[in-house]
């Protein structure tokens, strides 16, 4: 097709060059590269706690942590991977992605988009800085009251109130902006019902986030007024109730399960029907089962609370629901094989991680179903067979999901290919010690082991399983190692990629690797669900894929613009806003120090007053066309 | 592999797993010993174990409830699971591209009756599990029957208190012990929890499913040691995550006959004796200068009066003696292992008790008293002495 | 299948090509207000969990209730105001939409001394935030509302900043039709509160 560049009709030319372009970029491209960087070092940060406490628990007695030690490393370990890696890697996608699926030229909210990343940013760094400045939290990832509440001498939990505070306002910025974005910004024929998989879950996950983080925001604040102003929400000796935290952590936290895989499950449905050469099986019932998990999502959180003496009959309504959701995932997996029964697979390593998710997945699914059984789960709660699971759906789940997203797009982001055999070493890799890590798990949490212990003794039977473990974990460390080798060679050896190297399916592969600063020099008019597919490709008699003549394209196939493109302009002021708003929140969780805290969240607060009101004064470039 | 060997030596504390005469030999036992294939070892391992905290090793009518039930889960999702991944692994062989094939595909959208078949089979299977699932929740929640042994469980950071409230001596003062708790086998005994500070949670896997210990809430649970259980020690532990010593706060539970869970029970009921000589006569002096700020135990004077020395925000010392652990079983009860912990506790296991306000009751750990050797040894003879 | 990837081309389809800003960003505030009612819904869910849990302490009996519906009356007038001064934008009319900006904050700054006024009343009958479970979810409750009327009034303030310095169009960062939506939510919040928190309590 041909291609005119349209730069000298941008409104403005973007400068690309030099930290400054970053630091006020508000391209959802460069947005998404740095949401992937942070993920990735994040993401690292995580498996080093992991593998610190895999040597830790590797026979029993462990003494290379205490216990203050190794209780730190747990929580942030939990609190690092969900929402310092897998939120913000999923950010990354979408970010990067959706504009391109969908025909838009950027997300509807560009500055916002920014400020949301710069505080997902600052509220990590300042999470983690807590290593250093009176220790991290070490409270667990759910923070349960009242052990949240009780140690007040310490600033601790205080940086979990607080920090996941910020993080919740990011991912409520971010998901305001994608729904926006998807809602009103697809490219002309684009229905909802043409969109890709991938965006869909995007969808649902944004909405996920929307409705549960303000429910988690109220309880981190209960659980901050409790430790610091003298409130007895969850204090028991002043008629408090420690499980109404639970009640409110979990109707955040289960959705947040899904807010981590349903983008993944959205990936490798983008990925199984390009490397099958087959259309996605089901594409409604896929869309739908997504959106129905989403919705059922919200109404299991008590089956995380089957040991805390609930009333039977809650018990069991919350047991079945959790059963229910079974169904649609089932449909998920069933689609997903559906999807490559009777195609062309291309085994790559993209493939490979999400054949890897679906049979991963089915483990961690079936596990799943256990919990739902009450009395079991009462066996299996808070032991290493819970652990197991939710690791086999976050890491053979969302983790695999992300790879085959990384092996996939990363020629789009970089125009460049990712070398094939080091991706199937990681592969393997990663698939072996996974398995040799999590697997063990099972068995030891059924065999008694209860998590977020730091040592246990001889003599229970626990200690070949943990051993095997540790070893597991070291494989996956090798494993990222190849693969981080990988993505920094191909750099500077990696093959051309093209603009569709794949030969795929949706409009993403139509413009340049990388795409410019706008996108598409033409928006391209969506006639059907994966339409660069039926671009490329009619069907004969048989119902078979064939080429069609060059040059055959229905028309109108581009929307003509009218008078140019129209960029944002680029912006420090998020940047401020951001910085701001952490300050003040770094002010909150100093504030039993006195003069410190309040003197952090004054000038905190006047920063981001400085960034919110330029960026409200700020025109914007943009122009509605 | 794990799963063949038994315990025979006592290596940390001391409610290791006794050869047990394997009277009418119990179900599931040594099966997993014969067979090396990893796939099948592990489902096994997932069906039956020997081990003496596993909940796959069921010794009471609750925990066998349901381990039944969890046979039954994991028996369907097998099935499934092997159903699902053999139609995945053969799509990947079946169909994976070949040489020479240049044809493309046919391109298949969708199928809907494929849709409902794949949505109701699963959901099926589901109200297979969930009709004896619902059974047992209310079968296990039901009140305990007959005559039914009670006990008042109450979670500490990091320790159990067990109090029976039927059993008292002769000043109506109920049985209280902690950390090792007594059960007569073949009679359900009803334990009604509840926390002194954060949460907890009581499980002793082969015994009972774990439920949690909640400040402000009162929680129950049922168990039922089978008959032929009596002599054994379970080890149990904390499995809600309680802060620096979650992994060293665990129990054991003796199960015993009839007869010598009423001879227990009469022992337990007897005051100690205030010591008259030897070492643990100015052991007591120390005993009622420091140990009484926290710790209680209930003695009698030479001439017989009987009194409560101390205050009961620690474990009751009264019988330390006769526990066959201390520290909530991080060590066996011996004279060393005493000594270590009256010298340095956070050493023995990992504590706050600079965080301690004997005010509002927060105890968070025994700080080290600095005490010299000879006092050290003078509070072991004590204690030792009070079985 | 329900969806053929094989859909004829409709003309209606090019109707999501519209891209109208006004458009997007009024999506985007619904959104946002969405996550709101989630985030009150949080908090008069933990109030009424403790809504009798005084632990002998003060509870509902202190409530004023005719002073809290007067203030209620102030705050709903003010979204009266609000719509006033919106309608008297979209007419381009920025003397009189300032006019009834400042009338709308007027009205704000008014309902937040009733509040200060009301908490100081009852502090002083021994109720504080520590009391008990009642207290400590009735102050915060209230008390984040309050913030989101200052928020409102801040807001309000910088839309008659930008109006007097004529920088007050559609085109710009902040409108008045989303502020007057987010006022109007704030408002209709106070009546579910109100509602639950002082009629409820009767």
């Amino acid at each position: 097709m041909a291609v005119t560049t349209l730069t000298e009709d941008l409104g403005y030319t973007p400068n690309t060059d030099g930290v400054w372009s970053w630091l006020t970029t508000v391209d959802h491209k460069r947005i998404g590269i740095m949401y992937g960087v942070s993920a990735l070092v994040f993401f690292i940060v995580g498996g080093l706690e992991a593998l610190l406490i895999r040597i830790q628990l590797a026979g029993p007695n462990g003494t290379l942590l205490s216990a203050d030690a190794y209780n730190q490393l747990f929580t942030m370990h939990g609190i690092t991977m969900i929402f310092a890696a897998i939120m913000p890697v999923a950010a990354a996608f979408q970010n990067y992605m959706i504009p391109l699926q969908i025909g838009a030229r950027d997300v509807a909210f560009p500055r916002l988009n920014a400020f949301s990343f710069w505080l997902f940013l600052f509220g990590v760094l300042m999470l983690m800085s807590s290593f250093f400045l009176g220790g991290s939290p070490d409270g667990a990832w759910t923070g349960y009251a009242n052990l949240s509440t009780q140690v007040t001498e310490f600033v601790r939990m205080d940086y979990y109130a607080i920090g996941l505070q910020l993080l919740g306002v990011a991912s409520i910025g971010s998901s305001a902006n994608f729904i926006a974005t998807i809602f009103t910004m697809r490219a002309p024929g684009m229905t909802m019902m043409r969109m890709p998989v991938f965006t869909w879950m995007s969808v649902v996950t944004s909405f996920l986030l929307i409705l549960s983080m303000p429910v988690i925001s109220v309880g981190l604040w209960q659980m901050f007024l409790d430790r610091n102003f003298g409130t007895v929400f969850y204090e028991a000796q002043a008629s408090g109730d420690p499980l109404l935290w639970q009640h409110l952590f979990w109707v955040f936290g289960h959705p947040e399960v899904y807010v981590l895989v349903l983008p993944a499950m959205g990936i490798i449905s983008e990925t199984l029907p390009t490397f099958s050469r087959k259309p996605l099986f089901g594409y409604a019932f896929v869309v739908f089962s997504g959106i129905a998990i989403g919705f059922l999502g919200f109404g299991v959180w008590a089956h995380h609370m089957f040991t805390a003496g609930l009333s039977p009959v809650a018990e069991v309504g919350f047991g079945i629901v959790t059963m229910l959701i079974a169904v649609p995932t089932g449909v998920k997996i069933f689609n997903w094989i559906g999807t490559i029964w009777g195609g062309k697979l291309t085994l790559n390593t993209s493939m490979l991680f999400s054949i890897g998710f679906i049979a991963m997945f089915i483990i961690g699914g079936l596990s799943g179903v256990t919990h739902a059984v009450i009395p079991a789960d009462t066996q299996q709660h808070d032991s290493y067979y819970v652990v197991a699971h939710f690791h086999y759906v976050l890491v053979g789940g969302s983790a695999f999901g992300f790879i085959a997203g990384v092996y996939y797009w990363l020629p789009k982001w970089t125009g460049k290919m990712l070398n094939e055999t080091l991706g199937k070493w990681h592969f393997w890799l990663m698939f072996l010690g996974f398995n040799l890590t999590f697997g063990p798990m099972h068995i030891l949490g059924l065999n008694g082991m209860p998590r977020r212990t730091y040592r246990y003794p001889e003599g229970l039977g626990w200690e070949f399983w943990n051993g095997m473990a540790t070893i597991g974990s070291f494989i996956i460390g090798v494993s990222m190692l190849v693969f981080i080798w990988n993505v920094i060679n191909t750099r500077r050896k990696g093959l051309p990629a093209g603009n569709d190297p794949w030969d795929a399916r949706t409009v993403e592969w139509m413009t340049t690797s990388p795409p410019p600063i706008h996108n598409f020099d033409r928006v391209p008019v969506v006639r059907h669900l994966d339409e660069l597919w039926h671009r490329k490709y009619g069907v004969d008699e048989e119902g078979r894929a064939v080429p069609l003549p060059d040059g055959y394209v229905e028309e109108p196939a581009f929307v003509e613009e009218a008078g140019g493109i129209h960029m944002p302009s680029p912006s420090y002021y998020p940047i401020i806003a951001a910085f701001g708003l952490v300050t003040a929140g770094a002010g909150l969780v100093f504030w039993s120090s006195g003069i410190l805290g309040v003197g952090m969240l004054v000038i905190g607060a006047a920063i981001m007053l400085w960034g919110v009101v330029g960026w409200a004064a700020e025109p914007i470039t943009r122009e509605a066309h | 592999m794990t799963l063949g060997y038994r315990l025979i030596r006592p290596s940390y504390g001391s409610y290791v797993q006794r050869p047990v005469a394997n009277a009418g030999g119990r179900r599931r036992r040594s099966v997993s010993r014969t067979l090396s294939v990893v796939p099948a070892t592990v489902l096994l391992a997932a069906c039956s174990s020997t081990l003496p905290q596993s909940s796959l090793n069921p010794k009471s009518a609750e925990a066998r409830q349901i381990d039944d039930l969890w046979i039954l889960v994991l028996v369907l999702a097998t099935i499934v699971f092997v159903v699902v991944e053999a139609a995945l692994v053969f799509a990947i062989f079946r169909f994976r591209k070949r040489k020479n094939d240049d044809r493309e595909p046919k391109q298949i959208h969708g199928n809907t009756t494929l849709e409902i078949v794949w949505s109701i089979i699963p959901a099926l299977i589901l109200v297979a599990v969930t009709v004896p699932t619902v059974r047992t929740v209310f079968d296990l929640r039901s009140p305990a029957e007959g005559d039914v042994v009670r006990v008042n469980v109450t979670g500490h950071q990091w320790w159990w208190e067990f109090e029976y409230p039927d059993i008292v001596d002769d000043q109506g003062r109920p049985l209280t012990t902690a950390n090792e708790l007594h059960l007569p086998v073949g009679r359900t005994t009803e334990l009604t929890m509840t926390s002194a500070d954060v949460i907890h949670s009581f499980w002793v896997p082969p015994l009972a499913g774990k439920r949690d210990l909640v400040p402000g809430h009162e929680t129950f649970i049922k168990i039922t040691p089978d008959a032929d259980r009596a002599g054994e020690e379970i080890p149990g532990q904390c499995a809600e995550f309680c802060w620096l010593s979650h992994a060293d706060m665990r129990l054991l539970v003796f199960l015993q006959t009839e007869s010598d869970f009423a001879a227990w029970a009469a022992g337990e009921t007897q005051p100690a004796n205030i010591p008259t000589d030897g070492l643990a006569v100015s052991g007591f002096e120390t005993f009622k200068a420091i140990c009484a700020l926290c710790h209680q135990a209930v003695v009698a004077e030479p001439d017989g009066t009987v009194t409560v020395v101390g205050e009961a925000l620690a474990p009751d010392l009264t019988h330390f003696g006769s526990r066959s652990t201390l520290g909530a079983r991080v060590e066996s009860n011996t004279a060393e292992h005493l000594a270590q912990w009256i010298d340095n506790p956070s050493a023995v296991k990992p504590m706050a008790p600079d965080l301690n306000d004997l005010e509002t009751g927060r105890i968070l750990g025994m700080p080290d008293y600095g005490l010299d050797d000879e006092e050290i040894a003078e509070l072991v003879a004590l204690l030792e002495g009070w079985s | 299948m329900a969806v053929a990837t094989d859909d004829v081309f409709e003309e209606h389809d090019f109707e999501s090509t519209a891209d109208p800003i006004h458009r997007t960003r009024k999506t985007a505030m619904w959104i946002w207000l969405g996550s709101e009612v989630f985030f009150f819904g949080a908090m008069i869910s933990t109030f009424l969990l403790y809504r009798n849990t005084t632990n002998d302490g003060p509870g509902a009996e202190i409530f004023n209730v005719p002073f809290t519906s007067a203030s209620s009356f102030i705050l709903l007038t003010s979204s009266l105001t609000m719509v006033l001064a919106d309608s008297a934008f979209q007419r381009r009319d920025q003397r009189q939409g300032r006019i009834w900006l400042i009338g709308t904050v007027g009205l704000g700054l008014t309902f937040l001394a009733g509040q200060i006024f009301e908490f100081t009343e009852f502090v002083e009958q021994g109720l504080t935030l520590s009391t008990s479970p009642f207290g400590s979810a009735f102050y915060m409750l209230t008390g984040f509302h309050g913030a989101h009327v200052a928020a409102g009034v801040l807001m309000l303030s910088l839309l008659i900043a930008f109006s007097l310095r004529g920088r007050l169009s559609p085109d710009h960062g902040m409108n008045v039709e989303l502020t007057a939506l987010y006022w109007h939510f704030v408002d209709i919040v106070w009546i579910v509160i109100f509602t639950v928190v002082y009629l409820l309590q009767i």
